[in-house]
């Protein structure tokens, strides 16, 4: 029973952060992955910044949605 | 950026030109091992394709051989998506093999330009998912259900077989050379590859492609709304809920976009409820039954406020809306009809199908049909996504065979799922829906007298099922309710009420329809007029500098202005249109559809012909040439053709005379105003499709030039240039299609051994 909802709960788990990837909910957590691969010294953008920034190129770089 | 001397492109080919690091495992398979792998037919692997074989044939048999008195919807499921399996596994790995020949040693632009931001390492997975949420719409929700006119058959092949041979490969190629090349447009592509006057032909016919797409979109939304309290209501909410979410995750909670999406989807479903409850209510019925040009002037002032408000406030929370509910609802819809399995009463060829006077879309079969069903088949306008985003993103060169191609399977399915929905309601109830009000009359009785009237097979309707169903929607009338959303949303409350609620939900879910193809379609209304305004700026900048400056207000707001005027100015055109508006101007938006997926297609026939594979050619000769036939003879039928009903000059010079002779009503216009009316409308409509046809006729031999030109260089040994971005070694593995082959998975465990520190690239550039 406890294996059952384990895998249940995991399973869960998995289709929500699906989700998010598709969503693109995971953005921030990949740009702190790069800026930590990449070595740079400066410290990242916080998370607000970050989203901040993110929305705020779009404003000049938009992207196309299909009909 | 260091560069190795093995960095370089050699010009004999693609193999073994880029070395990877020594100190890190492979980051492709050995070309060897994959291709013994690929060949070795284990007896488990044969039944497998054997069985998937039979299954599809035995399903296209009982679709288009047996076609008894009813056929069941599975068989819809079955034929497409073996179909699609088999086109994926043999047809989409012929085109890797000799046209893309993809090599997993070079790193992808995710990889080389990585920045955290735009260039993503993305997991092939999520990214299909990705690629598919920007893919599809409403579009291949609302063509096959306007095509239903003919039948189920003729759209289901050109769906299933069209996306296998045309659509997805176009998707595909795009994508491929659009990642080759760091990400670029389809513009810059076309202006490369195809010089300055083919690029500059491609640019203009997109922008104006655009225009029309953007305009046909808002119409089909306009006229699912018209006279509809609760579907205003309901879809207005949608509006301050993507407010709301946009400054929460602005100010409030940064970042929680699910926790978010979860909130707007909540909430979105409060506001179909409370339409049900305020549409009942006399003053919620008074405020919010407006007519078609209230709305459309709605949208249009809408249109322009949205883009020029900043994303974060109201597009970027919108698309996660969106992004959540087209998945949501496409699995919603693939369960229902597997589970419910409606059995479809629809014969595989109507009446319609060997006329051209049809009340749905006027027209032959060919080219008609395949212009009605543009998305779901061969979309051109995903040339414009498929190029830019989604390569920025790729992780490895092989997985886009998986995301384009397969994104687009994926689509295609989609579409034959709408057309399912659509054709399992009653046949008399669909040609009472989708024929314009200047042919029902637009009352039930004259509506029913007209429907059975039209002599179909086993057809015989009466106004109070007419009136009964508008009463299990929740809606008034549902006479006339034309651009297919209606159709499908009733299609697909019918179906749901079998597996939920029963009949006491039918309002829910027709409501819960109309939304998500509001949504999608106010999204795509939204994106195509910042995109067609960036457009139109760049090329005004080319001649006033100034225009270039993105973020010098007065340029953004003349040019958004341009832009929401001129799809607003067709939208009126069609909501008030004397003829019906949906059947003068779908034909518009399929014409223009393939006529970019022609231009499209002309720019990947360009850049193979250049890589030096004369063999394959055919590979995009093939759609290409269809498309090409197509739309031309569309466009030339529309233009040239005797008919009124058919050609946009026929009806006009027919209108025109009888004007002349002082009549005051002529055909369905029944006032000197309208005939006027039908006057201007079929000369703006034929003068758009000469434009749009000259430009992709220049667009084509541009591109056939090039062809001819990179043919000649190849005899007489002349150096081509390309313009792929140069060669990098890629310092990543992943597989390549949705499962990992065993070499894959042993190759995967290596690089799970590599310490962390060696395995991401480190940038020397920052």
């Amino acid at each position: 029973m406890a294996a059952g909802l384990a895998v249940l709960t995991r399973g869960v788990r998995g289709v929500a952060r699906y989700f998010g990837g598709v969503l693109g909910a995971d953005a921030y957590a990949k740009y702190l992955e790069h800026h930590r691969a990449a070595g740079h010294v400066d410290a990242p953008l916080t998370e607000r910044e970050f989203w901040r920034d993110r929305t705020d190129r779009q404003d000049s770089n938009p992207q196309g949605r299909c009909c | 950026m260091a560069e190795t001397p093995d960095q370089r492109r050699n010009a004999s080919g693609e193999r073994g030109v880029v070395a990877t690091d020594p100190a890190l495992p492979p980051t492709a398979i050995d070309e060897e091992v994959r291709e013994a792998e690929d060949r070795k037919w284990t007896p488990g692997k044969i039944a497998l394709w054997a069985g998937i074989a039979l299954l599809g044939g035995l399903a296209w048999f009982m679709l288009a051989i047996i076609r008894g008195e009813t056929v069941n919807a599975i068989w819809f499921v079955f034929a497409s998506v073996c179909t699609y399996l088999i086109g994926y596994r043999f047809y989409s790995k012929v085109i890797e093999r000799y046209i893309t020949r993809p090599d997993d040693r070079r790193a992808t632009p995710a990889e080389y330009k990585a920045d955290g931001k735009d260039y993503v390492r993305t997991d092939r997975n999520v990214l299909f998912g990705h690629h598919f949420a920007a893919i599809a719409g409403a579009g291949p929700l609302v063509g096959p259900v306007i095509a239903a006119q003919m039948g189920y058959l003729p759209g289901t092949i050109w769906i299933i077989i069209g996306v296998v041979l045309a659509g997805a490969v176009q998707d595909y190629l795009v994508m491929f050379f659009s990642m080759r090349r760091g990400g670029r447009s389809l513009g810059q592509m076309a202006r490369e590859e195809l010089g300055v006057i083919g690029g500059t032909a491609a640019l203009i016919a997109t922008l104006l492609i655009m225009v029309i797409i953007v305009a046909i979109l808002a119409l089909v939304v306009v006229n699912a709304l018209g006279e509809s309290p609760w579907g205003v209501f309901s879809v207005g909410l949608t509006i301050p809920i993507a407010l709301f979410m946009g400054v929460y995750l602005r100010y409030l909670r940064p970042g929680k976009v699910m926790e978010v999406s979860l909130i707007g989807f909540v909430l979105l479903m409060a506001a179909i409820v409370g339409g049900g409850i305020v549409a009942e209510t006399p003053w919620g019925a008074d405020i919010f039954s407006l007519d078609k040009v209230t709305i459309a002037w709605g949208l249009i002032v809408y249109g322009f406020i949205a883009a020029i408000l900043p994303v974060w406030l109201l597009l970027a929370p919108r698309d996660y809306l969106s992004t959540f509910m087209k998945i949501g609802v496409i699995v919603m819809l693939a369960l229902a009809i597997i589970v419910v399995r409606p059995e479809i009463t629809v014969p595989a060829f109507s009446e319609f199908a060997s006329r051209d006077n049809g009340p749905v879309f006027p027209g032959a079969l060919f080219p008609f049909l395949f212009v009605t069903i543009a998305c779901g088949a061969l979309s051109g306008f995903h040339a414009l996504i498929s190029s830019g985003t989604t390569p920025k993103l790729v992780e490895k060169e092989r997985q886009t065979r998986f995301i384009g191609y397969g994104g687009m399977l994926m689509e295609s399915f989609v579409a034959i799922m709408a057309l399912v929905a659509a054709i399992s309601i009653d046949r008399g109830l669909y040609f009472a829906m989708n024929s314009p009000a200047a042919l029902t009359g637009g009352t039930v009785e004259t509506a029913a007298t007209w429907v059975n009237s039209l002599g179909l097979a086993g057809v015989n309707i009466t106004p109070e099922f007419l009136s009964q169903t508008a009463a299990n929607v929740g809606e008034e009338s549902i006479v006339s309710r034309t651009g297919g959303a209606p159709t499908l949303a009733v299609g697909l409350a019918h179906i749901m009420q079998q597996f939920v609620g029963g009949t006491a939900m039918m309002a829910f879910w027709y409501h819960f329809a109309i939304m998500f193809e509001a949504l999608f379609i106010l999204t795509a209304v939204d994106a195509g007029t910042r995109v067609a305004r960036f457009m139109l700026q760049d090329s005004i900048g080319n001649f006033v500098p100034k225009f270039k400056e993105h973020s010098w207000r007065p340029g953004a707001w003349l040019c958004t202005a341009i832009m929401v005027g001129a799809w607003g100015a067709v939208l009126l055109m069609g909501v008030t249109d004397p003829l019906g508006g949906i059947n003068t101007l779908f034909p518009l938006f399929g014409i223009a559809n393939q006529l970019l997926a022609a231009i499209a297609l002309s720019v990947c026939l360009a850049i193979v012909a250049k890589r030096g594979t004369f063999k394959y050619l055919w590979i995009v000769a093939l759609p290409l040439s269809f498309a090409a036939v197509v739309t031309i003879t569309a466009s030339y039928q529309k233009i040239f053709s005797s008919t009124p009903a058919v050609g946009y000059f026929a009806n006009n010079a027919a209108f025109s005379k009888a004007l002349a002779e002082g009549k005051t009503e002529f055909g369905t216009a029944k006032s000197v105003a309208a005939m006027e009316a039908v006057v201007r409308n079929t000369a703006i409509q034929g003068w758009l499709s000469v434009i749009f046809v000259v430009l992709s006729i220049i667009v084509i031999a541009t591109a056939l030039l090039a062809t001819a030109r990179a043919f000649r260089n190849r005899a007489d040994g002349t150096a081509v240039q390309d313009n792929e971005d140069p060669a990098l070694p890629s310092r990543v593995f992943a597989p390549a299609g949705i499962i990992p082959t065993p070499a894959e998975r042993e190759l995967m465990a290596e690089w799970d051994k590599v310490p962390a520190e060696l395995r991401f690239e480190r940038g020397g550039h920052h």
